[in-house]
């Protein structure tokens, strides 16, 4: 960024940082949800903080006109200089805040049931499973039924919920897409489930949440959202290219590696990804 | 062999920033120590400072350690914030990842453990005793000894900057990254052994603080009678007993796994790094409310004083406190509700967060309706009062957005994560440090602050803070995520620049506290503190001059109600009698090197495990001990105060000022 630009953007762009932010911050991520998942979740996000800014901005313009009626040199304010206590004022402040937690507690218990990542909701069609390991510093997704694995890219059909089966090769990391909602840590020798579904077609990014070392930044990968025909057309695809994913395959990946370019595997050697949960549980790393 | 894993490629020559650092910082440093030499002022430092056992020069001490770091994290601030300026779509930046990943592991450590804590524990140090109206600590040579050893702590974190390399692995270093599997380096061994022993000192400082609280009070002074201030340091060192030898063990253990080779949190041979991230969140979270709730206590005071009021809902108040306490310790698991722990659970621990909101919900309506009816003077002090409540709720408000299982699970590790726990920290525990700084800076010094100045810096911060924090909100919620070193997204970049510009406008502050403080030090004749009341205060720290003799209180007072120095002083016919009782010599404990020499061979013992030389660890570790063995046998040694002294200084005859 040149110094020119830099000033002629602080001097727009500065007075309208609030609404430039709502705004920005609604086209893209977890406020522009495409999966049912990650429109519960922005509706209890948005449900609660209107909640809490019942509260909240009145609690900041009081601050704000207290401070302001209340100054020293305004006559017309009547000075209580011994008045401290009020058992009315304190039962209101001591209710305000209970009430609102009652309610949001609520909210939390029943979305903690209800938003459980690895349960699959009333209604949702039979789940495609996939099985995530996160590596140093890319992610492999196997997909058990069609036998074919990629590295950095993720396509799923349209409108059908995705069982995701989560690990880690080495440190931990979190599996997360934004646009579709939960995400989910992923660890070394045990098994994490989430389940996501994507209502819209198109491609969508996908990261570790979780700091995992100097590759972090690059631990991405692409969402390819498509619909049903598409996906089993690229499965097919995907299944005669001719490189299979084996142990050895699996040990070359197992290298510290960033930007890895998205690619595809045909055939998935058997219990492979039971190998993967359980293999750093059993070499000795050092 | 014998030097262990030192050798000269310890000294990263090839990094310009390192050692343009190194260059300046060393010639700062030779100038400080000629300056001292040539002004003949070690003797002064010696014997009236660095073996003092005098809790308000501890508590000075501390806070200049706290302001000195401050400078240090954030320089680590600025830095991240211009390599995300920078490094957007396919650009890498200025600093690489393995330089990028130490800075932010960096900040995030000395911020907390190198800045908050020795503030905190600074301002509590030099205030709890004078409210209390006690002459000292329970244990004033104790408080030397934890000084010392934070400040060890201290040292060693800044000399990983040169000899070595600092963790890459975030602030709270979760296994397996920094197992040695995958952390061979010294980094996490720096980061261990610097907050082991700093650990150990707030742990020492917490005991002494309790005692004191507990056991010290002047005569009168029930638990209804103490100052809001005293009660949420108790509140707060309560905390630290409790929670800081969670954090020792949890260390002690992955240093064993560093080390001796076991398994506690490893991938292989059955550890479990899950246990490590739930026992470093059982001290992590408590150690938030360490922080915050001593700042709670300065608000409390600035507000009741300011307001000419009586602080509305003291029981109230005290009751929240108290709760706040207690909650603390069952909130732990909010940290990660990602980790796949059930509904049940995350459905428990989330509303347990939420209750939290109750009790502090309380304290900002109490100090809301303090304010009602009062009389309020705008000083600087009274500014970051407004600002914190102003900014607190916000933050109040986004934390418990981020209690709620769900909505975690899409913004947790995200910026709005970092934007929620800044907006508690600097808006709580920054603005109320600086609050307390600028409330009790005369009477530690005997003149107040440039107040104008004050105000200039509290601007800075409170605009710095929205300005650097609030993209960040925005910026979460557009799904990026923390410690990435670079970004694909070209749209994020804007928001990114209006968070460097919040953080230049927090640097103007910073700037502006050093040149508050020599415009003030010059200025000191015209803004004299005579009285020992500057701010017409309620608490019996403003009954004492300014600044205090060693002994405090020439007569301890008779303590018959809550602010016991206003009512004394407006109260009328409440008022009660002027202490009837004669002065006495006062006994006050003799400076005592035990907290230097400790700290010396702490650092030895420190920096030898680190690089692993076992002879020189053995070394620090004895010299240690032997220095604790003479101190244990040292004869009791006390400087006896006549009464005539004290009577001369408190009719301002030794101060000159008559």
């Amino acid at each position: 960024m040149r110094a020119a630009s830099s000033r002629t953007f602080l001097r727009r762009a500065l007075p309208a940082t609030a609404l430039c932010t709502m705004l920005a911050a609604c086209n893209e991520g977890v406020l522009a949800p495409k999966g049912p998942v990650g429109l519960a979740e922005k509706t209890i996000l948005l449900d609660a903080t209107v909640i809490m800014l019942a509260v909240v901005i009145p609690v900041i313009l009081l601050t704000l006109y207290f401070a302001w009626w209340y100054r020293a040199s305004n006559e017309r304010a009547r000075y209580r200089p011994d008045w401290g206590y009020s058992g009315r004022i304190e039962m209101i402040v001591w209710s305000i805040p209970a009430l609102i937690v009652l309610f949001l507690g609520g909210i939390a218990w029943i979305g903690s049931h209800d938003l459980d990542p690895g349960t699959l909701w009333p209604g949702a069609r039979k789940p495609l499973d996939i099985n995530v390991v996160s590596m140093d510093w890319k992610w492999l997704f196997i997909y058990p039924e069609q036998n074919i694995a990629t590295v950095n890219e993720l396509t799923v059909p349209v409108g059908t919920p995705v069982h995701f089966h989560l690990t880690s090769s080495s440190v931990m990391n979190s599996f997360f897409i934004p646009e579709l909602g939960s995400q989910i840590y992923t660890m070394a020798g045990m098994v994490t489930q989430l389940i996501l579904q994507a209502d819209e077609g198109g491609i969508y990014k996908g990261l570790s949440a979780q700091f995992s070392g100097d590759g972090f930044a690059d631990m991405q990968f692409s969402v390819r959202v498509v619909s049903e025909q598409s996906f089993k057309d690229w499965v097919t695809a995907a299944s005669q290219n001719g490189v299979r994913l084996d142990t050895d395959g699996y040990d070359a990946l197992l290298q510290p590696s960033h930007a890895d370019a998205p690619r595809t595997y045909s055939s998935v050697e058997p219990g492979l990804f039971d190998h993967a949960v359980m293999a750093t549980m059993q070499t000795d790393t050092h | 062999m014998t030097l262990g894993k030192l050798s000269w490629d310890a000294i990263p020559f090839d990094q310009p920033i390192v050692m343009g650092t190194l260059v300046v910082l060393g010639i700062a440093i030779v100038g400080l120590l000629l300056l001292i030499t040539i002004r003949g002022w070690w003797s002064y430092l010696w014997h009236e400072w660095f073996t003092s056992v005098d809790h308000k020069r501890i508590g000075v001490m501390y806070v200049l350690l706290a302001l000195v770091m401050l400078v240090r994290g954030f320089a680590d601030a600025i830095m991240m914030r211009t390599q995300l300026a920078l490094a957007a779509g396919g650009a890498q930046g200025f600093l690489p990842p393995e330089h990028y990943d130490q800075i932010f592991s960096a900040h995030g450590t000395i911020m907390i453990f190198f800045v908050a804590m020795p503030f905190v524990v600074g301002l509590m140090n030099f205030a709890v005793p004078l409210q209390l109206g006690v002459r000292d600590v329970a244990f004033p040579v104790l408080n030397n000894v934890s000084f010392w050893l934070t400040a060890a702590g201290v040292l060693l974190v800044n000399v990983s900057l040169f000899v070595g390399e600092f963790a890459r692995t975030g602030w709270l270093a979760y296994p397996p990254l920094s197992e040695i599997a995958y952390s061979p380096g010294v980094g996490v061994d720096y980061y261990l052994w610097s907050l082991q022993i700093a650990g150990l000192g707030t742990l020492l400082s917490g005991i002494n603080l309790t005692t004191t609280i507990l056991k010290m009070r002047a005569p009168g002074m029930s638990y209804s009678r103490m100052p809001v201030f005293c009660w949420t340091a108790l509140a707060s060192n309560l905390l630290i007993v409790a929670a800081f030898p969670v954090l020792t063990a949890t260390f002690a253990m992955l240093l064993l796994d560093r080390y001796c080779g076991f398994h506690f949190f490893t991938n292989d041979a059955g550890g479990n790094p899950m246990m490590y991230i739930n026992l470093i969140w059982l001290w992590g979270h408590p150690e938030v409310y360490i922080l915050i709730l001593p700042a709670f206590g300065v608000f409390s005071e600035i507000v009741a004083t300011f307001s000419g009021k009586p602080l509305f809902g003291y029981r109230s108040m005290v009751v929240a406190t108290m709760a706040i306490c207690v909650l603390s310790f069952m909130v732990w698991l909010h940290h990660f509700f990602t980790m796949g722990a059930g509904a049940n659970v995350n459905g428990f621990f989330g509303i347990m967060t939420m209750i939290i909101a109750v009790p502090t919900g309380v304290k900002v309506f109490n100090w809301l309706f303090t304010m009602y009816g009062g009389r309020i003077r705008f000083t600087a002090a009274m500014h970051w009062a407004i600002g914190f409540i102003v900014t607190f709720v916000i933050g109040g408000m986004t934390g418990v957005l981020l209690a709620i299982p769900p909505a975690d699970f899409v913004l947790h590790n995200s910026l709005f994560l970092i934007a929620h726990f800044h907006n508690t920290v600097i808006g709580g525990v920054v603005f109320g440090v600086l609050a307390g700084y600028t409330y009790w800076f005369p009477k530690a010094f005997g003149f107040t602050l440039n107040e104008r100045l004050g105000k200039a810096i509290f601007w800075c911060w409170v605009l710095g803070f929205y300005l650097a924090f609030m993209p960040l909100y925005a910026l979460g919620l557009m799904g990026a995520t923390r410690r990435m070193q670079h970004y694909s997204e070209l749209s994020w970049k804007p928001w990114m620049l209006v968070a460097l510009c919040g953080a230049v406008l927090i640097f103007i502050g910073l700037a502006l506290t050093a040149v508050q403080l020599i415009v003030s030090i010059r200025q000191r004749n015209l803004h004299r503190d005579r009285t020992g009341d500057p701010w017409l205060g309620r608490t019996l720290e403003w009954s004492v001059p300014s600044p205090p003799p060693p002994w405090n209180f020439g007569r301890l007072p008779q303590v018959q109600t809550l602010d016991a120095h206003w009512v004394a002083n407006h109260g009328g016919s409440n008022a009660p009698a002027a202490p009837t009782t004669v002065y006495r010599a006062v006994r006050i404990p003799r400076g005592n090197p035990t907290g230097i020499f400790m700290a010396f061979f702490a650092v030895i013992y420190g920096f030898a495990m680190i690089w692993h030389i076992y002879w020189l660890a053995i070394l620090g570790l004895v010299g240690g001990l032997i220095i604790a063995l003479v101190q244990a046998w040292r004869p009791e040694r006390e400087i006896e105060i006549a009464s005539e002294e004290i009577i001369a200084y408190e009719s301002g005859v030794a101060r000159g000022v008559a």
